[in-house]
C-alpha cells in the first residue's frame, strides 16, 4: 500500500514540519490534522466558541454552525439570572498547555512497531490529547493545567492487519493498549488507570477511517471502524446514501466507539440504534480475530457474539471494520415543534405517540427549564417584523391558550421520508398532540432545538469561564415511573447542592430524548455556580453520584447510551447482577488473559 | 456490641427545647366568634392538585392499584367485577372524610369556649408550628401525634386552624361512628374511619391503603394518624403499629413522592379529663360505649379544673433521610408499582425502628409537670408523707430527672414547697392531707358500705390514676431503673453479668416500655452513662461499682419498676398454681384479676398495679414472645398453654431468687 513505508514518527514540532516532505506526508497531515483544528481543553473546534463580547452580548464565534457569527441578546440575562453569575467574574483556563511526565516506553515494544513499520508517537501533546474524554472533571483539571497519568505513547494503525500486529505486539511485550476513536467518552472510559504499571500506549483508530465497499443490492456498506460519525454520513451521501445513525456527538465520534459503547442515533424510530444497525463486526482480541463467517441478516446460533463486543469498551480487543445497514437518502426532511401547557401533558402525548408507535424519525420533549434555556439562545431577531411576529406568538400562547410560561414545555419533532408519507405523519403526531393540549409552534422552534444539541457542549466552555460548571447525564426508564423520575432526580440535584454549599440554585433540567414501546430516554442537564466552593469538582462529583443513585432507586438505568467506562462501575453488580457480572469477567479472562486492554472500564 | 449511629446515645443535658405559648390568652382577651369566621387561607403544599373530597373518591376508585385488587378479588370470589367495586364504593363511602370548613369554624367556636372553662391554658410551642408551616410546603406532612385522650384529635385540628395551618385528615378508629351525631360531626371537621380488625380483608385494606396515599401524593392535606394505635390508658407509651406508617412511607419506597415529612407531636395533658375513666377501665370496670348521650354527661367534666395542657410540635422528621441506606428502593423496581406488595424483611424491620424512634421522640418532648414527680413518690409511699419531707424529696427528684433530660416544667422563682402544694391543690381528688401529712387515698367515700373487695377497688382506681402520672416520666427513669434493678439482682459487679440482666428484664419489659428492639447496648450504655454522669456508678473496663453516695438514687430507681415486677411475678404465680388445662385467652384478664384481688385481700400483696389489666396483658404477651405460654387454637378458642418449668423460673429470676446468668435463661 501506499503507506508501506511507514516510519516511527517522534513527533516534535520540528520533526512534524520534517515530515512534510517525507513519504508519510499524507499520513503526517491526517495524523494531526483533527488535533490540529480542536481545542485541546474544551468542546470541539477551536475556531467555535462562545463569548461575551465588549458589549457584554453573547456570541457564537466561527463558521461551522448555524449559529455561528450570530448574537444571542437574551443569553447574558439567562446566564446571570439562572445561575447567580456574573461578567465581572470570570475564571478563564489557567493554562496553555500542561506539563507531562516523560513516557514510560517498552523499548522492544517500540522496535518491534518500528520493523512493523506502524506510525506512532510519544509528543506530550499527542499523549494528552488522547488522555482524556469529556467528563466535567477531564476538562476542568485541563485548564488548570493538571493531568494525571497519561498514555506514554500514541500508535495510528492504518488497517486492521496492523492492528493484529499491535495487539500481537502488546501481548509479546505486555504493554497496555487503550482504544481511542472520536475521544468524546464521558464515562471517564479513556482516563489511563493511575495503578497501571506497564507502558500505556493510547491505539488511535483515526487512520482507519474508509468505507472499503458498498453494496447497494444488500443496502449494506463495509467500514473501517476508526470514520468519524459526520464523515460517514458525509461520504455516504455522496453515493445517495446514508447510516440514519446521528448521535449528538457525530461531529467528533466514531464507528468502532459506537460499536464499543452501544451508542444510540437521534434517528433511531427510523434507523434503530447501533446494534440493530451493525451486520458484522470484525474485532482484535489477544486471542485473535472474533467475526461471524457470513453476512446473513439475523442468525441463531446461540448468544450473539455482537453482544459481547457491543458495549465492551475497549476492555476485549480493538473493532476494526464493520458491515453496516445504509439507507437511500430520505426524499424529504420537515422539522417541526409543539407546546404543552405542562410537562405532564407532554409527557403524556409522548406516551401515546409511543403507544401507537408513531414515533417521527426524532421526538424529544423539553421541561420547562430547558424551553426557557432554549429561549436565551435565540438569536438576534433581523427585522421588526419577525420581532412583531415573535410578541405575537407569545401573546397567543401565554395570553389567549393561558399557558403558563413558566410551566410550558415544548416538544421538538423530525419527519423523514417520502414527502407525502412525512405530511401525513406528521398530521397524525398533531392530532395527537392536540389531543393532550398541544399546540404546534413552527418548524424554526423544532430546526433549533435540534441545532442546539450540537452546540450545547460549546456552552459549558463558556459557563467554565464564568465559575459555572455542569454536565448532561442520562438514562433509560419504563413510562409508568419517568415523571416520578425526573422530579426526584432533579430535586435530589437543587437539594444535594444546597447541603454541599452551592451558593445558588443549580440549573436542574432534563428532557426526554427517545422514546420507545415500554419506556423512555431521560437526559439531565445539570450546572452550578461554584463560587465559594473550594473544590466545585468534588463537589459536582458528589452530587451527580447521588443523581444516579436517585436514578437507580427510581427505577432507571445506570446508562442508556453514555456507557458504564470507569464513572459508573461502581453500580455495575447491582445493574446486571453478581452473575451476569460473573460471564462478563470470564469473557474478559478468556479473551484477555494478560489484561492487555487494560482501560479497566466496565468490570 | 456494635450500636448504630442513629441510636447514639443522647446528652440529656445538651437537649434544647422551643418555648411556650398560651394560644388561650388571645382567646380569653378577643371574640370567639370572630375567630371562628375570620379569614382562613393556610400555607399549602407546593405541589398540591386541588380538588373536592368527591373527586378523591373517584380518583381512589379508578386507581390502577385498588382496579388491579377488584379484578383479583373477583376472580378469586366468582363475584363479578361489578359487584366487588360496589363494595368497594360502600367501604370507601363508610370510610371517607368530608372536611368541611363550615364544620371547623363551628369547633372553632365552641372549642374555644369549652377549652377556655377545662384550661388554664393550652400552650403550644411556636417555633415548631413555624417549622411545621415550613414543611407543609416542602412535602407532604404525616403528623404523628401522641394518644392520651379524646381531646387531642380535636385540639391538633383546633391548633391548626388556628395557626392557618392546613387543616388535617384524621385516621379514626370505627368505635366514633357510632355516636351518629358526632361521627358525622367529625367526619365534616376531616376525620376519616378505620375498622379496627381488617386482617385478612384484601379490598378493605387496597381501599384504604389507596385513599390514604391518594391524599399524600396530591398533597391534599396533612395526614394524621396515632402511631400508638388507641389512646393509652395508662399514660404511658404504647407499642407503636406499623401498619398506617407502611402506608405513608410506600409512596417514599416506590418514588411517588420525593420525600414525607414526619412530625411527632408531644400532648400532654396537667389533668387528663378520662384519668378515673381510665383506672376503672383497666381495673375491668366495664367502659361505656361511646355514645353522644355518654359525651354530653361529661359535660360535667366542663366544669372542674385541668390546669394546664402542652402541645409540643416535633422537628419534621423526613423519611428520606430516616430511609438512608436502610431501604433499597430499588426492590420496587421489578413489579408494577400498583401490584400491591408486602413489605420485606428489611422494611418491616426498618418501619419498626423508625416508629419506636418517633415514639421516643413524642416521649422526650412531653411536658412533665411537677404533680408527675410528686405521684411518683407518693406511690412508693402508701403510707403518706409529711409535706416537708415531700418537699425535700421532690426537690431531690426534680434534679435527678432534670440531669436525666427530663422536660419538667417547673415555675420559676417559686418556693419548692410552693409548687409542691399547688400541685396537691389541683389534684387534690386523689389525695387526703391532715396535718401535714399526704396520703393517696379515697376521697369521694360513698355512702352506702362497701365490701372489702369495692374497698380494694376504690383504692385501685386511686392508685392507677396516680401511676398514670408517675407514668409520664418513666421514660426518663427507664434505662437507669433498669440497670439499678440489674445491679440488684446480680450477685457480682461484673459489666458482662450486669448486662445480662439488664438485657433479660429488657425482654421481658418490651411489651411494657417503648425499648427499640436491637437496642439493648445502645440502651445499657446510656443508663450508665446518665448514672456515672450523677456519680452514682463507676464503670470500670469489665466491672460496675456503685459509689457510696449511689445508694438511694440505685433504691430510688429500682422501687420505680417494682410495681411492674411484682405485677409479672403475679402473673407468673397465677400461671403456675391456678390455671386449668383450658384456660382460653378470654378468660385470663379476669382470672389474674380475682387471683391479685385474692392476694390483696389475704394481705400478702401490697400492689394495687397488679389489677392492671394493661399490665396483665403486656405480662401475658411477654411470655407468649419468651414462649413460657403457647397460644393453642381449639375450635372458636384460643386457649393458653403453660410451660410450668419456664413460668416458675422467670418468676424465680424475676424475684431475684435465680441470677441470670444462670443456664435456664438460655432457654427463654
Amino acid at each position: 500500500s501506499g503507506l508501506s513505508q511507514q516510519v516511527i514518527i517522534m513527533a516534535t514540532r520540528i520533526k512534524y514540519i520534517c515530515r512534510h516532505q517525507d513519504e508519510a506526508y499524507k499520513l503526517g497531515l491526517s495524523l494531526s490534522f483533527r488535533q490540529e483544528i480542536m481545542k485541546w481543553n474544551g468542546w470541539g473546534y477551536s475556531d467555535s466558541r462562545f463569548l461575551f463580547n465588549k458589549k457584554g452580548q453573547a456570541e457564537f464565534t466561527g463558521k461551522r454552525y448555524r449559529l455561528s457569527g450570530l448574537i444571542l441578546p437574551s443569553l447574558k440575562d439567562w446566564f446571570e439570572g439562572t445561575f447567580g453569575a456574573n461578567l465581572q467574574h470570570k475564571s478563564p483556563a489557567t493554562v496553555s498547555q500542561v506539563a507531562v511526565a516523560p513516557p514510560n516506553l517498552n523499548e522492544p515494544f517500540i522496535e518491534d512497531l518500528k520493523a512493523a513499520g506502524v506510525a506512532a508517537s510519544h509528543d506530550p501533546e499527542d499523549r494528552v490529547f488522547r488522555a482524556h474524554g469529556h467528563c466535567l472533571h477531564e476538562i476542568f483539571a485541563l485548564r488548570e493545567g493538571r493531568i494525571g497519568r497519561v498514555p506514554d505513547m500514541v500508535v495510528w494503525p492504518s488497517c486492521h492487519s496492523d492492528v493484529e500486529k499491535i495487539v500481537e505486539l502488546a501481548c509479546k511485550h505486555n504493554v497496555c493498549l487503550i482504544p481511542y476513536g472520536g475521544g468524546t467518552s464521558v464515562s471517564s472510559a479513556l482516563e489511563c488507570p493511575h495503578e497501571e504499571t506497564r507502558s500505556i500506549v493510547s491505539l488511535d483508530t483515526s487512520q482507519m477511517n474508509r468505507i472499503l465497499w458498498i453494496d447497494e443490492k444488500n443496502l449494506t456498506a463495509h467500514v473501517e471502524a476508526g470514520i468519524i460519525g459526520q464523515d460517514l454520513e458525509r461520504q455516504l451521501n455522496e453515493h445517495g446514501y446514508c447510516t440514519g445513525h446521528e448521535p449528538d456527538s457525530m461531529e467528533f465520534s466514531s464507528l468502532g466507539g459506537w460499536v464499543a459503547t452501544r451508542a444510540s442515533g437521534m434517528k433511531k424510530n427510523i434507523y434503530g440504534n447501533i446494534e440493530d444497525l451493525v451486520v458484522h463486526i470484525k474485532m482484535v482480541t489477544p486471542r485473535g480475530v472474533i467475526e461471524k463467517s457470513c453476512l446473513g441478516p439475523r442468525m441463531s446460533t446461540g448468544p450473539d457474539i455482537h453482544h459481547f463486543i457491543l458495549g465492551s469498551e475497549g476492555t476485549l480487543g480493538v473493532v476494526t471494520e464493520v458491515t453496516m445497514k445504509i439507507r437511500p437518502i430520505p426524499e424529504y426532511q420537515k422539522y417541526g415543534s409543539v407546546v404543552f401547557p405542562n410537562f405532564q401533558q407532554g409527557v403524556a402525548c409522548l406516551r401515546e405517540v409511543a403507544r401507537q408507535r408513531c414515533a417521527p424519525a426524532s421526538i424529544r420533549l423539553m421541561d420547562n427549564e430547558q424551553f426557557q434555556f432554549g429561549h436565551a439562545l435565540k438569536p438576534q431577531v433581523s427585522s421588526i417584523f419577525m420581532s412583531f411576529l415573535d410578541g405575537l406568538k407569545k401573546f397567543y400562547i401565554t395570553k389567549f391558550k393561558g399557558f403558563d410560561p413558566h410551566h410550558l414545555c415544548v416538544a421538538t419533532l423530525l419527519f423523514e421520508g417520502d414527502r407525502g408519507k412525512v405530511l401525513q405523519h406528521e398530521k397524525q403526531v398533531y392530532d395527537i398532540a392536540a389531543k393532550f393540549g398541544g399546540l404546534a409552534a413552527g418548524e424554526d422552534n423544532g430546526q433549533r432545538g435540534y441545532m442546539l444539541t450540537f452546540v450545547i457542549a460549546y456552552l459549558r466552555d463558556l459557563g467554565m469561564d464564568y465559575y459555572v460548571i455542569g454536565e448532561s447525564f442520562e438514562t433509560s426508564v419504563p413510562w409508568d415511573r419517568v415523571l416520578d423520575l425526573c422530579r426526584n432526580v432533579k430535586e435530589r440535584i437543587v437539594r444535594e447542592c444546597k447541603e454541599r454549599g452551592v451558593q445558588f440554585p443549580p440549573l436542574s433540567t432534563c428532557r426526554f430524548t427517545q422514546t420507545y414501546d415500554a419506556g423512555a430516554c431521560v437526559y439531565f442537564y445539570f450546572a452550578f455556580n461554584y463560587r465559594g466552593l473550594s473544590d466545585p469538582v468534588h463537589v459536582y462529583e458528589q452530587v451527580e453520584h447521588a443523581a444516579r443513585e436517585e436514578i437507580l432507586a427510581n427505577g432507571g438505568s445506570l446508562s442508556h447510551h453514555h456507557g458504564v467506562g470507569k464513572l459508573r462501575k461502581e453500580w455495575m453488580k447491582e445493574s446486571v447482577s453478581g452473575v451476569g457480572l460473573g460471564m462478563l469477567k470470564s469473557v474478559k479472562e478468556y479473551v484477555d488473559p494478560q489484561n492487555i486492554f487494560g482501560n479497566r472500564n466496565l468490570l | 456490641m456494635a450500636s448504630r449511629a442513629l441510636y447514639s446515645p443522647r446528652h440529656p443535658m445538651l437537649k434544647k427545647r422551643d418555648d411556650f405559648e398560651d394560644i388561650l390568652e388571645e382567646r380569653r382577651r378577643s371574640s370567639d366568634l370572630r375567630y371562628a369566621l375570620r379569614c382562613y387561607t393556610p400555607t399549602l403544599y407546593r405541589g398540591l392538585v386541588p380538588c373536592k373530597a368527591s373527586m378523591l373518591k373517584s380518583i381512589v376508585l379508578q386507581s390502577d392499584h385498588l382496579q388491579y385488587v377488584i379484578k383479583q378479588v373477583s376472580s378469586e370470589s366468582g363475584e363479578s367485577t361489578e359487584g366487588v367495586s360496589e363494595e368497594a364504593s360502600l367501604i370507601l363511602d363508610e370510610m371517607a372524610h368530608c372536611l368541611q370548613l363550615s364544620t371547623i369554624r363551628f369547633f372553632a367556636f365552641t372549642l374555644s369556649k369549652a377549652f377556655k372553662r377545662l384550661f388554664r391554658s393550652v400552650c403550644v410551642n411556636e417555633e415548631g408550628i413555624q417549622r411545621l408551616q415550613q414543611a407543609v410546603q416542602e412535602h407532604p406532612v404525616v403528623l404523628l401525634p401522641s394518644h392520651r385522650s379524646y381531646m387531642d384529635f380535636l385540639m391538633m385540628s383546633y391548633l391548626l386552624y388556628t395557626y392557618d395551618l392546613p387543616l388535617p385528615v384524621i385516621a379514626a378508629g370505627m368505635d366514633f361512628m357510632s355516636m351518629k351525631f358526632v361521627g358525622e360531626m367529625l367526619r365534616m371537621s376531616g376525620a376519616f374511619f378505620i375498622r379496627r380488625s381488617f386482617g385478612g380483608d384484601k379490598l378493605y385494606w387496597a381501599v384504604f391503603s389507596e385513599y390514604v396515599k391518594t391524599m399524600l401524593r396530591n398533597g391534599y392535606a396533612p395526614i394524621e394518624f396515632f402511631l400508638e394505635g388507641t389512646r393509652s390508658r395508662t399514660c404511658k407509651s404504647l407499642t407503636p403499629k406499623t401498619g398506617l406508617l407502611n402506608i405513608v412511607m410506600e409512596p417514599f419506597f416506590k418514588g411517588e413522592l420525593f420525600d414525607v415529612n414526619l412530625v411527632p407531636v408531644s400532648i400532654s395533658y396537667e389533668r387528663i379529663l378520662e384519668e378515673s375513666l381510665y383506672a376503672r377501665e383497666l381495673l375491668g370496670i366495664p367502659k361505656p360505649k361511646e355514645s353522644t348521650s355518654g359525651l354530653l354527661k361529661a359535660r360535667r367534666v366542663l366544669s372542674e379544673d385541668y390546669g394546664s395542657m402542652y402541645v409540643y410540635f416535633g422537628h419534621p422528621v423526613s423519611v428520606r433521610s430516616l430511609a438512608e441506606g436502610k431501604i433499597n428502593r430499588s426492590q420496587y423496581n421489578l413489579l408494577p408499582r400498583y401490584i400491591p406488595q408486602k413489605p420485606s424483611a428489611d422494611t418491616h424491620e426498618f418501619l419498626s425502628d423508625a416508629a419506636f424512634r418517633l415514639v421516643r421522640i413524642q416521649e422526650e418532648n412531653m411536658v412533665l409537670k411537677p404533680w408527675v414527680l410528686i405521684a411518683t413518690l407518693l406511690l412508693q409511699n402508701p403510707d403518706g408523707l409529711d409535706l416537708s419531707s415531700l418537699a425535700e424529696q421532690t426537690d431531690w427528684l426534680r434534679h435527678l430527672a432534670l440531669a436525666f433530660g427530663a422536660f419538667l416544667d417547673w415555675p420559676d422563682h417559686e418556693a419548692c414547697s410552693e409548687v409542691v402544694s399547688c400541685s396537691l391543690a389541683l389534684h387534690r381528688h386523689l389525695l387526703s392531707v391532715s396535718a401535714g401529712h399526704v396520703q393517696l387515698s379515697v376521697t369521694d367515700v360513698p355512702q352506702v358500705e362497701t365490701t372489702p373487695e369495692e374497698a380494694v377497688f376504690h383504692q385501685a382506681v386511686v392508685v392507677l390514676s396516680c401511676a398514670s402520672y408517675r407514668n409520664q416520666i418513666l421514660h426518663v427513669f427507664l434505662r437507669p431503673a433498669l440497670l439499678a434493678m440489674a445491679m440488684q439482682s446480680a450477685n457480682s459487679n461484673r459489666k458482662d453479668d450486669v448486662y445480662n440482666g439488664f438485657n433479660f428484664l429488657r425482654k421481658v419489659f418490651s411489651n411494657e416500655f417503648i425499648l427499640c428492639p436491637g437496642d439493648s447496648v445502645q440502651d445499657f450504655e446510656e443508663a450508665c452513662y446518665l448514672l456515672m454522669k450523677r456519680g452514682v456508678l463507676q464503670v470500670l473496663e469489665h466491672e460496675i461499682v456503685m459509689s457510696a453516695s449511689g445508694h438511694s438514687t440505685l433504691a430510688f430507681l429500682s422501687s420505680v419498676l417494682d410495681p411492674f415486677l411484682q405485677g409479672y411475678q403475679v402473673v407468673c404465680r397465677y400461671l403456675c398454681e391456678e390455671t386449668n388445662e383450658n384456660l382460653t385467652e378470654k378468660e385470663f384478664i379476669p382470672a389474674v384479676r380475682s387471683f391479685a384481688l385474692k392476694l390483696i385481700l389475704a394481705g400478702r400483696l401490697k400492689c394495687y398495679e397488679a389489677l392492671s389489666s394493661d399490665l396483665q396483658k403486656n405480662a401475658l404477651a411477654a411470655f407468649l414472645r419468651l414462649k413460657a405460654v403457647r397460644k393453642v387454637k381449639v375450635g372458636d378458642q384460643v386457649t393458653l398453654k403453660v410451660n410450668k418449668v419456664a413460668v416458675n423460673s422467670l418468676e424465680d429470676i424475676l424475684g431475684g431468687k435465680i441470677p441470670t446468668q444462670k443456664p435456664i435463661l438460655a432457654r427463654l
